[in-house]
């Protein structure tokens, strides 16, 4: 469909109040077309609709040493069109440093939720720049060292005064060194130099909490250090970036934007034929397809490199295919060529059903929202059909060449992390884990037998340096077993265990078809005679596993040791969490009081006892234990 | 392209860049009439019109580019030194 169609269509919508189908209007307008006045359309439009679509808001301020500003429609365009409404603040032309020192400034006045330090080799160091062969060695190392220094100065003034994100621009190398290819035979050459700071800031981000380096020189390499440059602008008015790279900064920022704001694809849901291996299963047999190390095979090599890339990355893997599910299946599991095997995947829809009631089946099964699925499938007519029927469905569009796929798939921002937990890099593992268990369940006799079956243990202990990053990444992003739904940074946390009235616990938790990691939580605050728990919370991969009696076991005998007589407990409501809603009730809690906001619940340890689930063999780490 | 096929597809992307419907910008138009062109807003128009036509502007030619219709004339002159460049390469080419 050609702009003028797409935005006669978005009109129309708009019109006629179908408001989701003119976001995927506006979306799609901008997945053909990118360019800038494209975008400043979209974000009129966005602006019109925005009371009508639920979008995350998020506050920008862009701090820079050149003129950025016709980024801000790409951006915010960019940004709409993934669900989050982006308010950009971009600074002072060249003041960034004032801005980040002074606690007064307009940045922190704008109380950002994301900074961006984007500073130019030029600017911040120009001596390294285009004078470089005027240094001597020395001389060269100390500018190293002060630019480091500056770096640290103003990083660490902002994790001071702001609680954003920080995400810094590494340095960018010259297209061409000052002293030409003898820069590359000697130390400490200019291209050295400006490595050397790139290091160091990746250890200033890794010191600093909530700070985040984007690779600029990568970028600008990626796309071409000499097309990147519009020099007669840049000599100008000071606006180094040509009207074509733009885009692919803004595209950049997203990748941070996105998991920052949790606008992300938890699972990718994929096709096989066509998809996974060239060609069609079911006609041309296992031995027909196309799949190994010899081209155009190694096509979907690299394809299903890719996807197992994204896996060890945390992202669920889920199969949606209309075959032949034993032909199918035996494909997976014994073709030479695959990569990806059975275990890899979490869910299997593979039937002669439509696509759009399978991805449904499939977020049921994993029990995760249709916004949390991106959808890879060679034929556009699928692509489409889930499109216009799952709008909330994130779909990717593939390519007609299949050598394309991989770099496709790399190039999207909807599976970009920031942090890797060890329990991330497990999530693929755990939720193929689930689906041996949904099997054995369905064969067991009792739930209480099913349970027996599934060998559980967990592990509870009192929290420390080690497990707070994950406890703090369990509060902010559990929403169905959240009692209260309190978040917390890793900060807070910290300064929660200093307090001799706060104790938090955390629960690892596994069985016989493997390790669920920590999934656990619980923030207990002693008041006199009562101990109120302030947080408790279980990750949803351990939901319908009883692991939160074990947990509350140990949180009553806790509180029995710190000589408590009252446990009591708060449920909040929230959309999401009406699954904890009859938790306290069915502990044998009380309701003392219920008013809007939420219930509050106690139980007498004088009068009864919370036990530990005979099947779950539960390691209690307590204080005076 | 000639002026006439120019001038609309000029005013639509100034359009967009100032967040005004089509009929608000004329040939006529000019900073001192739309209220939103001010330094940056040229800015962002001129990296708007570069990507429409794949054309790269100097600075000489921005400082002149103060109506829309003034715009439309560069960027028509502008695609037909691309237009004889690309042939005078391609005739090259071929002999």
């Amino acid at each position: 469909m050609s702009p003028v169609e797409l935005r006669d269509l978005v009109g129309e919508a708009i019109e006629q109040r179908t408001y989701a189908r003119a976001a995927a209007m506006l979306a799609q307008l901008m997945r053909e077309e990118p360019t800038t006045s494209n975008a400043s359309y979209v974000v009129s439009r966005f602006e019109e609709l925005r009371p009508q679509l639920e979008l995350k808001s998020c506050r920008v301020a862009i701090l820079r040493s050149f003129v950025i500003e016709p980024i801000i429609p790409l951006l915010r365009a960019r940004c709409f069109t993934a669900g989050i409404d982006a308010t950009v603040h971009i600074g002072t032309f060249n003041a960034y440093p004032q801005d980040l020192l002074d606690a007064e400034s307009p940045l922190y006045r704008f109380t950002p939720d994301i900074g961006i330090l984007a500073v130019r080799t030029a600017d911040v160091v120009p001596a390294l720049w285009d004078q470089v062969s005027d240094l001597g060695t020395e001389e060269i190392q100390r500018m190293v060292e002060g630019t480091l220094a500056d770096f640290r100065l103003w990083i660490e003034a902002f994790r001071r005064r702001s609680r954003a994100h920080l995400i810094v621009h590494t340095l960018e190398l010259p297209a061409f060194p000052a002293r030409g290819v003898l820069d590359s035979q000697q130390a400490f050459g200019q291209r050295e130099a400006i490595q050397r700071i790139n290091h160091g800031l990746q250890y200033l981000a890794q010191e600093n909490p909530g700070t985040y380096l984007l690779d600029y020189d990568a970028l600008v390499a990626r796309h071409g250090r000499l097309r990147w440059h519009d020099q007669h602008r840049a000599l100008s008015i000071r606006m180094p970036i040509a009207a074509d790279g733009l885009i692919h900064l803004a595209d950049e920022y997203l990748r941070f934007i996105r998991p920052l704001t949790g606008k992300i694809a938890k699972a990718l849901v994929v096709d096989l034929d066509n998809t996974l291996w060239g060609g069609a299963v079911g006609e041309e047999g296992l031995d027909g397809i196309q799949l190994g190390t010899d081209y155009p095979g190694s096509a979907y090599y690299s394809t299903q490199r890719a996807i197992l890339d994204l896996y060890r990355r945390g992202v669920i893997l889920a199969i949606c295919s209309k075959n032949n599910e034993d032909e199918a299946l035996e494909a997976v599991a014994k073709h030479p060529g695959m990569v990806l095997r059975p275990e890899h995947f979490a869910a299997f829809q593979i039937n002669w059903d439509a696509k759009v009631e399978n991805l449904r089946r499939i977020a049921d099964e994993l029990d995760i929202g249709l916004d949390a699925i991106a959808f890879l499938d060679d034929n556009p007519a699928e692509r489409e059909a889930v499109r216009s029927q799952l709008p909330e469905v994130s779909v990717i569009d593939l390519p007609v060449d299949p050598v394309l796929y991989a770099q496709t798939l790399q190039e999207c921002s909807l599976f970009e992390r920031l942090a890797l937990s060890t329990e991330d890099e497990k999530r693929g593992r755990y939720y193929a884990e689930q689906r041996l268990r949904r099997e054995l369940q369905r064969g067991a006799r009792s739930l209480e037998d099913f349970y027996v079956s599934l060998q559980m243990k967990a592990e509870i202990l009192i929290a420390d340096r080690s497990t707070l990053p994950r406890i703090a990444q369990l509060t902010q992003k559990t929403n169905q077993f959240n009692l209260t739904t309190r978040r917390r940074t890793e900060q807070e946390l910290a300064q929660l265990t200093a307090d001799p009235q706060v104790r938090i616990f955390c629960m690892r938790f596994n069985d016989r078809f493997g390790d669920y990691g920590l999934v656990g939580a619980a923030i207990c605050r002693s008041d006199g005679d009562g101990c109120e728990i302030d947080s408790f919370l279980l990750s949803c991969r351990a939901i319908g596993r009883t692991a939160e009696t074990a947990l509350l076991a140990c949180l009553s005998e806790q509180a029995r040791r710190d000589s408590a007589a009252r446990l009591i407990g708060w449920y909040l409501p929230t959309k999401k969490n009406a699954v904890a809603r009859d938790f306290y009730a069915t502990h044998g809690f009380s309701l003392v009081k219920e008013e809007a906001g939420g219930s509050r619940w106690e139980f007498d340890l004088s009068q009864g006892e919370i036990a530990v689930p005979s099947w779950i063999d539960c390691a209690r780490h307590l204080v005076g234990l | 392209m000639t002026f006439e096929a120019m001038l609309p597809r000029v005013r639509q992307i100034a359009a967009d860049v100032f967040g005004l419907p089509l009929d608000a910008v004329t040939g006529q138009s000019s900073p001192e009439t739309i209220e939103n062109w001010d330094s940056l807003q040229h800015v962002t128009l001129v990296v708007a019109l570069e990507q429409a036509f794949t054309i790269q502007f100097l600075p000489e030619e921005i400082a002149e580019m103060v109506t829309i219709e003034r715009i439309a004339t560069l960027v028509e002159q502008k695609q037909a030194v691309v237009g004889t460049s690309l042939a005078y390469h391609l005739s090259k080419a071929r002999s």
